[in-house]
């Protein structure tokens, strides 16, 4: 993919006299990302005191390995993206330092009882996992020069989305099951989510898709009770994507995933033609499929009667994780049990699914609040990348995915503290699981090229005047 | 096994560890916000000396008030505005009516001209047509496809 003249990397006003370029805020970054660091050691040290009474020599090394992998991240970005946001990079750092800090904290808990099956450490593969992201990031960043390349791929990436997405329902259970969840790739002891990378390459599609149709979709519309109904002939993608949501939720029986989706496209549908009647249609298609899904399909039926009252089918039946996930919160309080002086090991999956039940318990409701606010600013971030960049492709993308940071969030903390039914979903960059965290990685590396793209001054028009270097025009965001 | 009161220190000594991040984060969105501003006013000395000539009269933003882009705004400085579909464009509308090399808004001592470069739908500056160059009054609207765009003083 040719990039065109004025790519990234190089800025044809730098330098030039008279010109105030606007800050690239690198240093910032730099200075955050080390304070993202330390509170990571700070954790880990806290927990091998509190648990063992002395720090655990490996500190030194998983210190180092983790100060090297946001070192080198922050380098690329210096190097290919220096306009790029600075608060991305370290808000993803914490979030991901205190996953690994508190995967390690039950790892020890599980070696200390003797419980864990293979006695292994996952803290360590989870760091392996990381890395294996941040390669990913540097890969994403470097190949990807200008993020409106990807608009001119985006039907085979959509293509290639639904194909990754298909492939655990279509595989044998043998290779594909877990806990009744069709949606993994098992590989020689490897075990791949799919579903996770599939979800970035949706969003891509969609809006490239919605781009190129929203003229469409926003006009042709007719007024009925004060509302823009859009035409029957229009509503194809909608239902597509909501029978999409739908299979997956019947082959693969995955809720978060179906949810996910569904969500992600119907708010980007409405962002992209600014009609409400998008989100009402949405919302009475969710509730259709949700109530013949709860008539239909046993597992679905399930999670609906045991996140209403989780106590009647506890301590057998469906209710113990939730259940246990509450105990969990309430024995946390506001200001927790500190890091290692609490039981998270007793709500089952603690590590992927539930790591923020172990999160509230030990940091309370002060810490969990915390983490929810650094998602918030991470969101932020991508939604004023969107507000500010200047093509309809990257607003889009860079809405879609600062919304799908935001509503898998918001599904899996529902699910842990009782608020929605269980879904599967994993917390981003914060839980266990090698597909995640990686796929999570990777969009951040989108998000951070989008906002470089919206925080560099306004390239001067192709045939160069010959009053350039006294160049002036900036956009500024409304 | 750890004091107690060690304990205690690392409880809430990690908590507001955790919260002083949050906070440093929102410095730094603050100064983001402000940064922009400061910006701008850095940008001001040459500006002030081109409205010395011109009395400081002319428009200083071009805002988008209908289409897709709406509520852009575009600072004006000396340079010509490129409006297309083209990636290289000032404004880059993504609209099925604009050509990609649209129309350009180019300044002579002050005053500002919108020019069609051989458009397909055309441009518009208040229901008329455009085909030379033609002065643009703050407050006129330009129509290109589906976006409108003012001139702001």
């Amino acid at each position: 993919m040719a990039a065109p003249a004025a790519g990234p990397g190089t800025d044809p006003r730098q330098g030039a006299p008279g010109v105030t370029t606007p800050p690239k805020r690198r240093g910032t970054e730099l200075l955050m990302l080390g304070f993202a660091v330390l509170i990571t050691l700070a954790a880990q040290t806290i927990v091998d005191i509190t648990v063992t009474g002395s720090p655990s020599p490996e500190i030194a090394t998983f210190g180092a390995w983790f100060t090297g992998l946001w070192l080198v991240a922050h380098l690329v970005v210096r190097k290919v993206a220096p306009y790029a946001d600075p608060l991305l990079l370290p808000c993803v750092a914490v979030l991901t330092g205190l996953g690994l800090s508190m995967i390690h904290r039950l790892d020890i808990a599980a070696n200390a009882l003797g419980e864990s099956v293979s006695a292994r450490e996952d803290a360590p593969t989870q760091l392996l996992w990381a890395t294996v992201g941040m390669v990913l990031f540097v890969a994403v960043l470097l190949v990807v020069r200008d993020h409106r390349a990807l608009s001119r791929l985006a039907y085979t990436i959509g293509l290639v989305g639904l194909v990754l997405l298909a492939i655990p329902a279509v595989l044998p259970s043998a290779l594909s099951e877990v806990n009744g969840a069709k949606i993994w790739i098992r590989v020689a002891g490897f075990s791949i989510q799919p579903g996770e990378f599939a979800k970035i390459c949706l969003v891509i599609f969609f809006a490239a898709y919605l781009v190129d149709k929203r003229d469409v979709l926003a006009l042709a519309s007719r007024r009925v009770l004060g509302l823009e109904v859009p035409r029957a002939r229009d509503l194809g993608p909608v239902l597509v994507a909501w029978g999409v949501s739908i299979l997956v939720l019947v082959f693969e029986r995955d809720l978060g995933s179906s949810l996910l989706l569904f969500g992600i496209f119907v708010v980007m549908l409405y962002v992209a033609t600014e009609r409400a009647s998008w989100l009402l249609i949405g919302v009475l298609l969710f509730a259709a499929g949700g109530t013949v899904a709860y008539q239909l399909f046993g597992h679905v039926r399930v999670r609906v009667d045991t996140w209403l009252d989780p106590f009647a089918y506890y301590p057998d039946g469906g209710g113990y994780q939730v259940v246990q996930s509450l105990f969990g919160l309430g024995t946390g309080g506001l200001f927790g049990a500190g890091l290692g002086g609490g039981r998270p090991d007793q709500v089952p999956v603690a590590k992927s699914d539930f790591i923020a039940a172990a999160l509230g318990e030990e940091l309370g409701l002060f810490g969990l609040v915390a983490i929810v606010v650094l998602y918030l600013v991470l969101v932020e971030r991508g939604l004023r990348t969107s507000l500010v960049v200047r093509d309809g492709f990257g607003k889009l993308l860079a809405a879609g995915l600062a919304f799908g940071v935001a509503w898998q969030v918001f599904v899996v903390l529902g699910g842990v503290t009782g608020l929605l039914p269980l879904t599967g979903l994993t917390t981003p960059f914060v839980a266990y699981g090698g597909s995640s965290l990686v796929a999570n990685f990777g969009l951040v590396a989108l998000l951070v090229r989008i906002s470089d793209a919206a925080r560099r001054p306004a390239a001067p028009p192709a045939p160069p005047a010959p009053k350039l270097g006294e160049a002036l025009t900036e956009v500024v965001k409304p | 096994m750890t004091a107690e009161i060690v304990l205690q220190v690392f409880r809430f000594g990690f908590l507001l560890l955790l919260w002083l991040f949050v906070f440093a984060a929102f410095r730094v969105v603050r100064a983001d916000l402000l940064g922009g501003r400061t910006g701008r006013v850095s940008s001001v000395p040459p500006r002030a000396q081109a409205g010395k000539k011109r009395g400081g009269r002319g428009p200083k933003n071009l805002l988008v008030t209908a289409g897709p882009l709406s509520g852009t705004k575009i600072t004006l400085g000396e340079q010509a505005i490129l409006i297309g579909r083209a990636d290289d464009s000032t404004l880059v509308l993504t609209d099925d009516f604009a050509s990609s090399r649209h129309a350009r808004l180019t300044n002579r001592g002050g005053q500002w001209y919108v020019e069609d470069l051989g458009s397909t739908n055309g441009t518009y500056l208040d229901q008329q047509r455009v085909q030379g160059p033609l002065l643009v009054a703050p407050g006129q609207p330009i129509r290109i496809g589906q976006t409108v765009l003012e001139l702001r003083s």
